[in-house]
């Protein structure tokens, strides 16, 4: 064990949502610890802010070291930073009120930690963007691009294409520009009429002008850089070179049939909440029809099904940095106020800014859910299209095993290992809930889910050793 | 030899360079890289193969999720060499596969007790 600190609240992930929670919770006296697993604070979003490497910092742009503030602020407390903590493993008893148990590896040992409450802030993770070719060397997705630039100031090889949808793709796209990336193609795969379903939530959008403004002036630099833009691209193909490596993109626009030669080809179609934990937990889980994948179930405050772990962040449903700050804050005022070092009165109080300035955040997401929908082929690819990296399972085998009749996620992977590989399924799990869902006539959330078993990461042999030491 | 165009590296604050070996070729990268990241600026692809269809694989998401970044870090296999930070003198080798069902096998055996 580690020490043999009980802490009163221990938070899974040192991202915007991790960081605000810590410092809100430790102000009011609990002993925190914060947990990430990687080698500093930041998450995905300020990753290697703590010592950036960019020389120039016109790049990234004024967002990215805004996280600043919130770094020096958590180095500055007194809460206990565990980095290149991988969890694999929370045990709780049934009643609730008793010591949740942390099974993880820090820097490759076993270790254990106690603690009263528990907070996942674990972030989101790229939606999984099938299409034919999506395996080959030279593909990778925008937001890979974006973390290279941010840990090694790294640019991909060019001829670059960049294709999806989605607000990180427009921002990957003008910074790798800034950059002086020539970018040879931004292939929109939406199709038509995405504006015009987007359109009835504009009204509440506008409540978030900075926002709104902030994303025009984005489409206006990326106008600006002429970048050639293909619109309502379908039939998005990457293909080899016969040492199997990137070499071309074809696609079509309307009827016409288009190629670019490139080296590395970017893709996305928005983030989802990364689920691993939260589904090893088996905690309650919702379909949200607009951001077209699960979130975990939780109150206004950020309480899970489980009455002593919260959620908080991009984990629980995608509101960007700023708003995952917000809900950081809320559910450790939450926290602090169920270990009894507030009152309710005070949890009130305290709460109203922060609620206010998530309800903010949150008033602009439908509009973006609804313009950046993704095109269904991402979300059932055609039957040639390799749905399960790992264990190399296409669209056409589930389709297959539904009509043998597979009613759900788990019965296919009983059958063909689909989501078994080493990513549990991470990369491969909406789209099979997704194709059994469509071809079975049912809801996603009829379909359920793979059930996620711990570890939810490889432990090897020692460090489960060191544990029992 | 890169098999593949390597990444460019843009101008860093990062003063410490560490070298580390891959496939036993020298490869000198600032101190804060990551080894997936480190493969990527040497152009060294595919990093792995896949034990079912040989098919060639490299660094996909950079974030922890795909595992397609799997390596032999200094002996230990199945390493996410995007969650791993370089360390001067590191050895890294590529996962290079052929289909074999004991692979399978042992992966089962590690997600499954
Ligand atoms: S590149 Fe995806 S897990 Fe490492």
């Amino acid at each position: 064990m580690i020490n043999n600190t009980l802490y009163d609240l221990a938070i899974i992930g040192a991202g915007p949502a991790g960081m605000s929670a810590a410092i809100c919770a430790s102000e009011h006296g609990l002993k925190v610890a914060l947990l990430d697993e990687q080698a500093n604070f930041g998450g995905q979003i300020y990753k290697k802010l703590y010592q950036p490497s960019l020389k120039d910092e016109s790049i990234l742009g004024p967002d990215y070291y805004q996280g600043r503030v919130l770094i020096h602020q958590v180095q500055k407390s007194k809460i206990d930073c565990f980095f290149e903590a991988s969890v694999w493993q929370v045990t709780y008893p049934e009643k609730s009120d008793s010591t949740l148990e942390i099974n993880l590896s820090i820097k490759q040992q076993g270790q254990q930690l106690k603690a009263r409450k528990l907070l996942i802030a674990a972030g989101a993770q790229e939606r999984p963007t099938p299409f034919p070719g999506w395996t080959l060397p030279g593909v990778m997705t925008c937001g890979a691009a974006q973390i290279l630039l941010k840990t090694s100031a790294m640019t991909p090889a060019s001829p670059l294409v960049i294709a999806g949808s989605g607000p990180l793709l427009l921002l990957i796209a003008a910074q790798l520009h800034r950059a002086g990336v020539n970018i040879s193609g931004l292939l929109d795969t939406r199709p038509k009429g995405r504006y015009v379903e987007a359109l009835p939530h504009l009204a509440a959008a506008l409540n978030n002008l900075p926002l709104l403004a902030k994303g025009l002036a984005l489409m206006a630099e990326i106008k600006k850089a002429n970048i050639p833009i293909y619109k309502n691209v379908t039939e998005l193909t990457a293909l080899a070179n016969p040492s199997e490596h990137l070499e071309q993109v074809s696609f079509k626009t309307g009827n016409q049939h288009q190629e670019i030669t490139c080296r590395t080809l970017l893709t996305h179609q928005g983030v989802v909440p990364n689920v691993q934990l939260t589904r090893a937990l088996k905690l309650d889980h919702v379909w949200h029809q607009n951001q077209t994948c699960w979130h975990p179930v939780k109150d206004e405050w950020g309480q899970s099904s489980h009455p002593d772990i919260y959620i908080a962040g991009d984990a629980s449903g995608i509101t960007g940095a700023k708003g995952a700050a917000h809900t950081g804050r809320i559910a450790a005022l939450k926290i602090t106020q169920s270990l009894a070092k507030i009152s309710s009165y005070q949890l009130a109080k305290l709460a109203q800014v922060p609620t206010k300035k998530l309800a903010k955040e949150t008033c602009i997401r439908p509009f973006l859910d609804k313009l950046y929908y993704p095109a269904q082929t991402f979300l059932t690819p055609e039957d040639d299209t390799l749905v399960c990296r790992c264990e190399e399972v296409s669209a056409k085998d589930i389709r297959h095993m539904v009509k043998q009749g597979c009613t759900g996620p788990n019965q296919t992977k009983a059958f063909s290992r689909v989501g078994m590989g080493p990513c549990q399924g991470r990369l491969c799990g909406l789209t099979v809930s997704n194709i059994i869902a469509e071809e079975s006539r049912l809801t996603p959330d009829e379909v359920g889910y793979y059930q996620i078993r711990n570890p939810i990461k490889p432990v090897n042999l020692s460090e489960l050793i060191d544990l029992a030491k | 030899m890169p098999n593949a165009l390597p990444f460019n590296r843009l101008e860093t604050n990062s003063d410490t360079w560490v070298t580390l070996y891959i496939e036993d070729q020298a490869i000198q990268v600032p101190a804060g890289d990551t080894v997936a990241a480190a493969i990527l600026s040497a152009g060294l692809l595919p990093s792995r193969t896949t034990s079912i269809s040989s098919s060639q694989r490299a660094p996909y998401c950079l974030m922890g999720v795909c595992f397609e970044c799997l390596v032999t870090i200094d002996g230990k296999e199945n390493s996410q060499a995007c969650m791993t930070q370089v360390q001067d003198g590191m050895r890294v080798s590529k996962q290079i596969q052929s289909p074999d069902l004991n692979a399978a096998d042992t992966r089962e055996a590690k997600h499954d007790k």
